[in-house]
This record gives C-alpha cells, structure tokens and sequence, in this order.
C-alpha cells in the first residue's frame, strides 16, 4: 500500500517535472522577441511619465528637478494644448469616416466583375504605399499651390482661381490629404470582407428575388460590420498620431489650426527643449490612444478567432 | 474570412445557371456605365501619384506653369540629379530597412511558432501584449528615446534608427507569421523538435521553406513601414544617418520652388516602396489588420 502510494507520488512529481521541463522548453523561442519588444517599448513609456513629473529644459539641465503634476497643470491650462485637442479629435475623426464612406464605395465597386480588376487593385493601393512625406510635398506643390496648383486649374471654370488653400482651407487640405492617404487602407479591409462573403447565400438571394438594395442592407452591411470596425479603430490609431503631413504642408500653421498634439509635442521637445512638459502631453496621448485601443482589442479579438490553435496546448 | 483576394470565382461565372445569365445580360448597361466609374474613381485616386512621377520627367520651366502643361519633351534629367543628391540617404534607408527587417524575421520567427505550433501557456496574453505596443502611439516615447540615443551618443546612428524599427515591426510579423504558422498542417510541423541548438537548425531547414512565401510578404510589409517612417527619423537623425524622408524635408521650403526636380526626388523615395506594396499586395490586408483579416 505504501509502496504503491510512494510509486504514485513519484509518477505525480515526475509528471509534474517533466511538464514544467515542457513548458519551458516552449517559452524558450519566444523569449528574444518578447524581451526585446518590452526593453525597447515598455521602458522609454515609463521614463515618459517619470520625465513628465519634472521640470526639465535640455537648455537647462542643472535646474531639473522634481515638480509633481506641475507639467499637467501647465498643459490643461495652456490654451494652445486646448485647441490642439480639438484638432487633434477632427483630424482624426474626419479623415477616417471620410475614408471608410470612400473606402466602402470603391470596394464595392472593385467587388464586382469590372475589366482590368488587378490592374485597378494595384493602382487604388498606390495613396496608401506612397511615402507619406513624398505625397505631402506633391499635394502642397503641384496640386494644391495658389498660382500654378492643378486643382485651381481645374476649378478654375467654376470661379476658384486663386483660392489659397494651404492658408485659408488648411484643416481641409490636411483632411483632404489623410483621406486619399487612407482610402486605400479601407478598401484593402473591405473588400477582405466582401469577398468572404458566402456567394451561394448571396445567389439564392439573388434568386428568390431580393433586390441589391435589400441584399446590401440586409446581408451585406451586417457582415461588413466587423471589417468597418476593424477600419475604424484601426485607422483611428494611425491617424491620431498624423504627423508627416502636417509638418510637411502647413507646419501646424496658420496660426495653430493644423496642430495636432503631436506636432504640438514635437514643437515642445524639439523647438522648446521643455522635456517635462512635452512628456505630459506624450502621457496624455497615450491616454487618449489606450481609449481607442480598448475599443481596438475587443474588435481584433472578435476577428482573432481560435481556429487552428485545438491539440495545440 | 480565409477567402484570398480576388480568387473567389463570382456565382455569374458558373455555366449555365439560367438565373445568373439573365442577371448579366439585365445588367448588360448599367455594368458598364458601373465599370466606367469604377475606373474613373480609381484613376482620380491614382492621379497624384502619377503626376507626381511625371512631373519628374519635365524640365523646370515646364513644371510649375499656369496653365499646366501636359504635353512637354520628356526628360530623364531631373532623376538623374536626384539619384545624386538622394545618394546617401538612399542608402541609408536601404541599410535600415534592410537590417531592421532581418532582425525582425529572426525574432518573430521562433516567437511566432511559440505562439502557434507549440504555444506557451498564456499565448493569448502575450499576443495582446504584442498587439498593444503597436497602438501607443510614438509621441509617447520619442523624448525619452531622444534622451537616451543622446546619452548613449547614438543620435543621428543608423543603429538608433535599425533597433527602433525592428521594435515598430516585430508586432506586425510575430501576428503575421503566426497566421501562415496556423495554415501549415499540424502533422507536418509536429515533427519539429523544441530543443535548444537542433530547433533553430529545424526552423530554419523544416518551417521555413513551408512558409517561405508567407516571409516574404513579412519582409516586404517590414521594409514598407520601415522606409516611409518619418516622426523618429526626423527627430533622431540629422545627416549621419539620415534617411529619405529627411531627405524629403529639405523640399519643404526653398528647393521646393523646383517641382520638376522635387517630383524626381519624391517619386524616387517612393518607387521601392510602391515596388514591394504590388509585390504584396494579396498579403498587404493580412500584414495591416495583424493576422486579423486574410
């Protein structure tokens, strides 16, 4: 009797052994990746909120010193902050559900049976793959420039001969450009998702008689609805932090009505040299993004399905 | 969800379905008329860029003109000169985006099938936490990245710029490469042995031939985000080891007054990225959306 219970517990230990031998043998190939990605992200974002609990001007290293919330007070009453909020709230907003109505239409569009569909794929992506700062430095100039600009060519019949847009329409021109930038990007999405459309389903809709109409409120719309929300969030947490074209075309200008707060942190750290202060306003970013982020995780994971992963654990 | 791009055969395809063939004929006119918007929308869209690398092609005195001119004596001239003076810069955004991409497949590839083929206890965590690192924003860490390359006196290095890159991609390609990890047959992958020396060399001679094509859309993804990132190259570099998108910035103010020559030098930044882009087009959705969408 005691033999056999002292045979079970060793069996017991040896099991246990042998899956703690398992498990790390399996978490061994992760480790590089995952030590890396922590060391290089996770740090320098606890440094930022250390760094923005001081006062701290790289002009003035020897005056560092601990301040409190002092940087977050300085920043909620500091009226340009204010202002770049709000930019940095319609900058983000409008630019993303302007792409995805556009997105939408040209995915439908590209869905269908229409000559050259490879060809018109591989052109409609070119906004999104274009260097960011290559495309803004077209748009200021040969698209969008008072004098010699295309666009007041072509509107130029409808009475828009030297509509200075860059100056006087600059949070336009800057949604404008994130918009065709990000089009793309929609598209890529949705037309991922109408092409996992069941087609028999559609068919026998077809069939028994549903118009297009119907069938796109009732069947399509519904089943895009994940791939919208995976456009959104996802759009939203790249725009947010559009940086490229607004230093490249209007420099946050005129006056402060492009400025996002990330243009506003960069003129902070890299004009100003305030360390502490721009640290806040990285907090504060951070802040805002993880809102848009929890609503990004749920999404991801309704999409993240567990297929594939069963007799793997 | 699984359905590539583009390959789904269309129902009106299947021969002698008489509902289908009626509906095609029905919509004989208003295909076309949809097919033409199709394409006037698409080629609306695709205009900037080719005018961009048009107006690379023209001499200065017929670039910037009122009204634009479309017709010109087409001249290799001014892309000529921008591969000259975007020399050095050319070749450190080939450099880093080169490097940084290498390292990311070396890390993700092993972290990629401890989270799929043999997967750690709390994979789902780990793949969340991943995921998550690419959503804060860079705003958030670039003063004190800025602080500490200072320190380490790697400001204006491509090292900075490589080690800084490697850790924006990692995430995409540990969730990309797990995708393709999770196509691959169990069977076929259960032979691989999790064991110190002999796993790499079993990575490296079993896994990867299965889903080298899968890699390579990583790398193509990885070089993409890597040689159009602008905010930390231009915060971290100045001339050593600045890249094309500093390049770019000189254009902002004075030399932008020579469209000609600016539309060559932009359409140069651009053409390995858009090269690669159609290279990896079928795989670009699954490389933006992490895995998520295929």
């Amino acid at each position: 009797m005691a033999v056999l219970a002292g045979r079970g517990t060793d069996a017991v230990a040896w099991e246990r052994a042998r899956s703690r031998r398992r498990s790390r043998r399996r978490r061994l190939p992760l480790l590089p990746a995952l030590v890396f990605t922590i060391v290089v992200t996770q740090i320098p974002f606890l440094l930022t909120i250390w760094y923005s609990l001081q006062s701290y001007n790289l002009y003035h290293p020897y005056t560092r010193h601990f301040a409190g919330l002092a940087n977050y007070t300085l920043i909620f009453t500091d009226s340009i902050f204010r202002t770049a909020l709000a930019n940095t709230v319609v900058l983000t907003l409008v630019p993303v559900l302007a792409s995805l109505l556009l997105g939408l239409g040209i995915a439908l569009l590209l869905d269908r049976k229409v000559l050259g569909r490879g060809l018109l794929r591989t052109l409609v992506i070119s906004p999104f793959l274009v260097m960011p700062a290559a495309a803004a430095l077209v748009w200021k100039f040969t698209l969008l420039d008072t004098q010699f600009g295309l666009l007041n060519f072509v509107l130029g019949p409808l009475g828009a001969h030297h509509t200075d847009w860059i100056n006087d329409h600059s949070k336009l021109t800057i949604i404008t450009v994130l918009t065709w930038q990000w089009t793309p990007f929609m598209v890529l999405i949705l037309l991922a998702g109408l092409q996992s459309q069941p087609g028999d389903v559609l068919e026998a809709a077809r069939v028994d008689g549903a118009g297009p109409w119907q069938i796109f409120r009732s069947m399509t719309l519904p089943h895009l609805r994940q791939y919208l929300e995976l456009g959104i969030v996802l759009g939203s947490i790249y725009v947010v932090q559009a940086f490229d074209a607004i230093f490249m075309i209007t420099g946050g200008g005129p006056g402060q009505q492009t400025t996002n707060i990330p243009y506003y942190l960069y003129e902070a750290a890299f004009r100003g040299f305030d360390i502490g202060r721009a640290s806040a306003m990285g907090v504060v970013v951070v802040a805002i993004t993880i809102v848009i982020a929890t609503f990004a995780l749920r999404t991801i994971s309704g999409l993240f399905s567990d297929q594939g992963m069963e007799g793997r654990l | 969800m699984s359905a590539p791009a583009l390959t789904r055969p269309a129902p009106a395809a299947s021969p002698g379905r008489g509902p289908a063939r009626r509906r095609r004929r029905r919509g004989g006119l208003a295909g076309a008329a949809l097919g033409l918007l199709t394409w006037l929308v698409v080629l609306l869209f695709f205009f900037p860029v080719a005018w961009m690398a048009l107006t690379g092609f023209k001499q200065e005195p017929d670039a910037a003109t009122s009204p634009p001119r479309f017709a010109f004596s087409p001249t290799p001239a001014q892309y000529q000169s921008a591969i000259g003076k975007a020399g050095p810069y050319l070749t450190h955004s080939v450099l880093i985006a080169v490097l940084s991409t290498l390292i990311v497949l070396a890390l993700a590839l092993p972290g990629a099938y401890a989270l799929s083929v043999a997967p750690v206890r709390k994979w789902r965590d780990v793949l969340f936490f991943f995921i998550s690192t690419k959503m804060l924003p860079v705003a958030g860490a670039i003063i004190p990245l800025y602080v500490i390359a200072r320190n380490l006196h790697l400001l204006d290095t491509l090292i900075v710029l490589i080690i800084l890159y490697a850790s924006m991609n990692l995430p995409i390609a540990v969730w990309m490469i797990r995708s393709f990890l999770l196509e691959v047959p169990i069977g076929i992958l259960e032979a691989v042995k999790v064991d110190g020396a002999s796993f790499g060399r079993q990575l490296r001679s079993v896994v990867l031939p299965l889903i080298a094509p899968g890699m390579a859309a990583t790398a193509l993804i990885c070089f993409i985000f890597s040689w159009n990132e602008f905010f930390l190259a231009v915060n971290l570099t100045t001339s050593n080891a600045a890249t094309v998108p500093v390049y770019l910035v000189s254009f902002q103010t004075g030399e932008g007054q020579f469209w000609a020559h600016l539309c060559a030098g932009a359409t140069l930044a651009c053409l390995p990225v858009l090269l690669a882009g159609w290279a990896a087009q079928d795989k670009l959705v699954r490389g933006l959306t992490m895995g998520a969408v295929k």
